[in-house]
């Protein structure tokens, strides 16, 4: 276990609350822990939608799903600069309420992406939601505003052109957010509770679309927040911002790591599996395996069996504990959203809308299921966005709706 | 006649959303709060339990919003803007009467900071659409940008729906107005098309004449940093040592209609290379204005010897005014320097060392030297 710095009482036992009330909601990211699964969901193998609702602006960003409710954030106007999140019903789609406000950071971005490329983050009270233009703002479930802060207003060169992605986490009290670019590159510790700064890490300077993870050592060790970059895999004290250990060897800038069993699974020039040691020293590398090659998709640990998906949508199947690949199956691609996986099924969303589950209890893996989504021809629209699960129900959104799947 | 009516209801108006701005002292200070918002988040403390008063306070509150839109940083608008949408849902939700009269007067008064006014006519449009669109036409040459661009998308749809002549002079009219790049490139398009020159340059306010000198040496990204000659004086006649020669400035002129001035074109394609250009802008008065920067390549700004940004950022993108640098022009000569790296990559969409720079206003309108000829 590394060493942690001390932690207040209170800070230690808010981390612990905050971790233990999100069963059945998927908060952030990749869902609970950012692992792209969900112990309590299951995915149907023939789903069909069961309601859909209108987006007003576009998006890559997931949906997360929080006490029942589904939150989704979106960009529109002529530069992408309104800035949008919008609150629904996860029952039947009803719009609760929406709050818009104006970009004050950069819009650009290449033209696939947008503006609403992060995607929000939830204590289980609170909504945190980051915007490509640094732009990040905090409401309650209701809609009320906590707070908001415009980070290249306060960091002026923190941007990049081709837009930025990363999704915030929040642990404890604490909403972690990377901000990494090639030139005003950081990491910020936000106060849940007010925006403020509790501390700010000089990052390298390269563009970086990863997302911070939480990682823990044990059950009853307060979560510590892992940043990668193209420099490796750097373990910071949520609390502090203080430095705990790092992984040195380069890692990838645009799938994020995986945890599983306190390993993480991390993609650098394949996938490094590496174990954090209980002191400060690098993590032991369990092994390096270079025939999963994640490309840009982030990968999901599932009975054992790590999941990834190349650029020619081959999901391989490889052993956590060797790194071997037991099984290679083809799907139909281009994937730019990650898989999401609950017992034993394995979903993939194609960009164009196309949805399809994996039995990865099948000898080689087998599609047992599959569901086209109406996209706009007329616009191209495309499905870029990670799904989000809850009960037996997938969300789904798009730059013009989003969808509840169910049985 | 009616002139005289038109100011007396102006007057009336504005005395009116004065006093209903008054009026509200109790969530003035709440207002303040949100106001005082200012860096790495300093007054969010407070603001949290404001803003909920805020929106307490229901319609009429809203002219006090939008008295104090503008009067903070971009920050602090956003807080006051989500207040002002919140009170227009849960308005119309309830089918409680809204302001909207002081709302259109208030859109009206150009002398109302811009992101103020742009509020206005965003929670107009919520409130109330057919109003919104009414008074949208009237905005086509407003002095905010962004509330141009609705109202020049009218005068181009009504183009399209006319014969040749009528068409012409719809888009002739839209030219007069226009701002927005993609709009700008449209009416271009068809005005050409009707046989009716543009000139770009001009209507934009790129800067085309310039003097350029190098290459300096941008070995490891280190060119940025370092302060060659050009950056201590500004001497034409000048000869300095370069990366691998003695370097002279040399005349140089973009060709290119969007301002694109291509450091490649005097000095053959450069790896790891830094470039200066400078050229002179003569105002005929001190005055506010925006140097709009375009580039994929690391650079530097500075007008009259005073650094006004730099970005360290290689072929991530290229976009018209991706970068807006607010200046303070003096009556006379300003001296304008851009310094422009190129980096060690070698994918082909890594040969651009270039960029492109316009003067204008904080609506988008050229701003044009005095004298034609750069230094």
């Amino acid at each position: 276990m590394p060493r942690l710095r001390p932690l207040s009482t209170l800070a230690l036992t808010l981390a612990m609350l905050t971790v233990s009330s999100f069963a059945g909601d998927w908060p952030q990211f990749r869902g609970p822990d950012s692992t792209g699964t969900a112990a309590d969901a299951k995915i149907p193998d023939q789903p069909k939608i069961d309601w859909s609702a209108p987006l007003p602006g576009r998006g890559l960003s997931s949906p997360i799903v929080v006490a029942g409710k589904v939150f989704v954030t979106c960009s529109s106007g002529p530069k992408q600069e309104r800035l949008h999140l919008i609150c629904f019903h996860a029952a039947d789609g009803a719009r609760i309420w929406e709050r818009e406000f104006l970009a004050t950071g950069r819009t650009m971005t290449q033209q696939k992406t947008c503006v609403a490329a992060c995607t929000p983050c939830s204590d289980g009270r609170r909504i945190f939601a980051l915007w490509s233009s640094n732009d990040m703002a905090s409401f309650d479930l209701d809609g009320n505003l906590l707070w908001v802060r415009g980070l290249t207003v306060d960091y002026p060169n923190a941007s990049n052109s081709l837009g930025m992605a990363s999704s915030p986490i929040v642990i404890g009290e604490t909403v972690v957010t990377m901000i990494e670019n090639d030139s005003e590159s950081y990491s910020l510790g936000l106060d849940a509770n007010t925006g403020r700064n509790m501390w700010k890490l000089d990052r390298p300077k390269a563009a970086n679309w990863t997302s911070p993870i939480p990682w823990r050592a044990d059950a009853k060790s307060p979560p510590v927040a892992l940043l990668q970059s193209t420099k490796g895999l750097l373990a910071v004290d949520a609390t502090s911002g203080s430095r705990l250990w790092e992984f040195a060897q380069g890692a990838s800038t645009m799938s994020s790591s995986v945890v599983a069993s306190g390993v993480i699974y991390t993609p650098a020039n394949g996938v490094v599996a590496l174990s954090p040691k209980a002191s400060n020293a690098p993590p032991e590398e369990l092994w390096h395996s270079k025939q999963i090659n994640p490309n840009t998709i982030s990968p999901v640990v599932l009975d054992g069996r790590l999941f990834s998906i190349n650029g020619a949508g081959v999901v391989t199947a490889a052993d956590t504990k060797t790194g071997g690949a037991q099984w290679k199956l083809r799907v139909a691609g281009p994937f730019s959203g990650s898989p999401v996986g609950a017992g034993s099924r394995l979903l993939v969303v194609n960009e164009k809308g196309l949805a399809q589950i994996v039995d990865i209890t099948a000898p080689s893996g087998a599609i047992v299921g599959k569901l086209q989504l109406p996209l706009n021809e007329e616009t191209k629209e495309l499905v870029l966005c990670t799904p989000a699960l809850e009960g037996s129900h997938i969300f789904v959104r798009s730059d013009s709706a989003l969808w509840r799947l169910g049985e | 006649m009616r002139f005289i009516l038109t100011r007396m209801k102006l007057f009336l108006s504005t005395l009116l959303f004065a006093s209903m701005a008054n009026l509200h002292g109790a969530a003035n200070n709440a207002l303040d709060a949100l106001a005082a918002v200012g860096p790495e988040g300093t007054g969010n403390e407070t603001a949290g339990a404001a803003w909920k008063e805020v929106v307490s306070a229901g319609p009429s509150a809203i002219p006090a919003v939008l008295a104090e839109t503008g009067k903070g940083s971009a920050v602090a608008d956003n807080w006051l803007r989500l207040a002002g949408g919140v009170i227009v849902e849960e308005a119309l939700r309830a089918k409680q009467p809204l302001p909207l009269a002081e709302v259109e007067a208030f859109i009206a008064d150009t002398t109302h900071a811009a992101a103020a006014r742009r509020l206005a006519f965003d929670l107009l449009l919520q409130a109330d659409q057919a109003k919104a669109d009414a008074l949208q036409p009237s905005l086509i040459q407003d002095p905010v940008q962004e509330l141009r661009r609705g109202a020049v998308q009218r005068v181009i749809d009504t183009a399209k729906t006319q014969t040749a002549d009528g068409a012409k002079g719809c888009y002739l009219r839209a030219l007069d107005a226009v701002r927005d790049e993609d709009q700008t490139k449209l009416v271009t398009a068809e005005l050409r098309k009707l046989g009716v020159p543009v000139d770009l340059p001009r209507h934009f306010g790129f800067l085309m004449k310039w003097h350029v000198i190098g290459p300096f040496d941008n070995t490891d990204r280190k060119g940025f940093e370092a302060v060659y000659p050009p950056e201590k004086e500004i001497r034409l006649d000048a000869a300095y040592d370069g990366k691998d020669q003695q370097v002279k400035w040399l005349p140089f002129e973009s060709a290119d209609e969007y301002g694109k001035l291509d450091f490649n074109k005097p000095f053959g394609l450069q790896k790891e290379a830094t470039a200066y250009a400078v050229t002179t802008f003569d105002s005929p008065v001190e005055r506010d204005a925006e140097l709009r920067l375009g580039g994929k390549n690391a650079w530097k700004v500075w007008l009259n010897g005073a650094l006004l940004f730099g970005r360290d950022e290689y072929h991530r993108g290229q976009q018209m005014d991706q970068y807006k640098l607010k200046c303070r022009l003096k009556k006379g000569a300003n001296t304008i320097l851009v310094k422009c790296c190129q980096n060690e990559q070698k994918e082909n969409w890594t040969v651009e060392w270039e960029f492109q720079l316009r003067m204008c206003d904080s609506a988008g309108t050229a701003i044009l030297s005095a004298k034609a000829d750069a230094k």
